[in-house]
């Protein structure tokens, strides 16, 4: 039944470097504005937490229409980085990275600021007492027992990351082995008569992954929370 | 009494703590003002007195209105003077009431976080005495959560020695334990003071538990220190309560 087409197979290979790497490069961002959110207290808080979670909320095709006309080769910020960085996000596959971290970050820094909060803060200082530098207490104390929370804020986005569309198509558009990821695989095959049984079988790879990649967060949070309870 | 006296003669030379400071919380006045030269200093009052606020400033979790606190020559806060050395900084062990392990370190790591933290090199002597002192060495790969509240606060004070403190803070370390558990503690307690060589506060309400500790007794009322003196003043507050 899984006799995918090399440039199906492309479009799964795509989706999940596209939805790894948006994750990872994403994770560190989360964490600081999550932090920020949990513990900060600054004018403006609720202007940023709001920005955050713009992504949650408005029509994806607005969101990539943001990032084409601000990361664009012929926008300023866009023309600024390949000019001096040599990066370049349209119409490339790191394009694609950009609009799927962009999606993905609001469900990745809600769920790591609720197990941040949810920490004892009387666990904290006593790793103050005990000579540990804000440094050392953050990298030592807050950030194991998040632990369960940020992997579950990293799988959130990986699952989020790996079905963007609207946002990947406008931003990046639909190139096949560099921006044509499996969703917009999907809706490609589709459009095109006799496309049905490939796209079903796409329809499969992808809820093999979904499914997979739940079960592995659903076992790795359960075990770090069991460490966190004395196993 | 004999314990007391075979401390001073293993103390090396007295440590000196003043403390002077003010702190408005809510329509509550802590005032404490009272000074400790080594030993085993009890902080007595009924709850809500203001003892835990008292080593909190202390240790530096509370940031005094005003007034100095000073341990021997060091300078820990002076609101004149604009200096508040940070907690990590003070080198003051905590012993908290409900110990405060790190859950997901083992018992073993939890005693070295200070040492790490600290910056020290290891020292199996030291640690081998503390475990020793505290009969702790069969829960070592353990993690805290599988501990009795018993053996959780025996590891809290471990942890708390063996960063090597200039003064030991306990703030009612048994008062989540039940009777059996404070017998099994108080002995512990009792070579801690006798053997450590290090000064304790420490905060009880309970003048029974604190005359088998204590050397010398700072009595605090209502956010005042009210008496200071030897542990007979323990034996008036009881008279008191009993009357």
């Amino acid at each position: 039944m899984l006799d995918l087409s090399p440039q199906d197979w492309t479009a799964v290979a795509l989706s999940l470097r596209v939805a790894a790497i948006s994750t990872v490069v994403a994770l560190p961002f989360g964490i600081a504005v999550a932090m920020l959110l949990a513990r900060g207290s600054f004018w403006g808080k609720s202007v940023l937490d709001a920005v955050v979670h713009l992504p949650l909320v408005l029509p994806p095709v607005v969101t990539g229409y943001l990032l084409l006309i601000s990361l664009g080769r012929r926008a300023p910020l866009g023309a600024f980085l390949a000019d001096h960085f040599g990066i370049v996000f349209s119409f490339r596959w790191t394009g694609a990275a950009v609009a799927c971290g962009v999606m993905a970050f609001p469900l990745l820094v809600r769920a790591i600021r609720l197990s941040i909060e949810a920490i004892d803060r009387r666990l904290e200082d006593a790793a103050a007492t005990l000579a540990a530098s804000r440094f050392w207490i953050f990298a030592t104390v807050t950030l194991p027992l998040a632990l369960p929370g940020i992997i579950a804020g990293m799988m959130l986005a990986f699952a989020r990351a790996l079905g963007e569309f609207g946002a990947t198509i406008t931003f990046v558009s639909n190139i096949p082995g560099e921006t044509q990821t499996i969703s917009v695989a999907i809706y490609t095959l589709i459009q095109v008569p006799g496309g049905d049984a490939d796209a079903l079988k796409l329809v499969f790879v992808s809820i093999v992954i979904c499914f997979a990649a739940l079960l592995a967060s659903e076992w790795l949070a359960r075990r770090a929370t069991a460490r966190l309870h004395g196993a | 009494m004999a314990g007391a006296a075979r401390y001073r003669a293993s103390s090396r030379g007295l440590t000196m703590l003043v403390v002077k400071a003010k702190k408005q919380l809510g329509d509550f006045t802590l005032s404490g003002s009272f000074t400790s030269e080594g030993g085993a200093t009890a902080l007595f009052g009924p709850s809500g007195a203001g003892k835990t606020s008292i080593i909190n400033m202390i240790a530096g979790l509370l940031r005094p209105d005003s007034g100095r606190i000073l341990l021997d020559d060091d300078v820990l806060f002076d609101h004149a003077a604009h200096i508040d050395v940070p907690v990590s900084r003070r080198r003051i062990g905590y012993v908290f009431q409900e110990g405060r392990l790190f859950p997901h370190l083992s018992v073993r790591h939890n005693l070295d976080y200070g040492r790490w933290m600290g910056g020290y090199p290891s020292d199996p002597d030291a640690f081998d005495h503390v475990v020793e002192l505290l009969d702790i060495g069969h829960l070592l790969g353990r993690r805290p959560g599988k501990l009795s509240g018993g053996e959780r606060q025996r590891v809290a004070v471990g942890r708390a020695l063996l960063m090597r403190p200039r003064l030991l803070l306990l703030d009612e370390p048994l008062a989540s334990l039940d009777a059996a558990r404070k017998r099994e503690i108080l002995p512990y307690l009792e070579r801690l003071r006798d053997e450590a060589r290090v000064p304790l506060i420490y905060v009880s309400h309970n003048a029974a538990e604190l005359r088998r500790i204590a050397t010398s007794v700072v009595q605090l009322e209502a956010g005042t220190v009210i008496a200071r003196g030897g542990i007979e003043l323990l034996d008036a507050a009881q008279a008191d309560m009993l009357a």
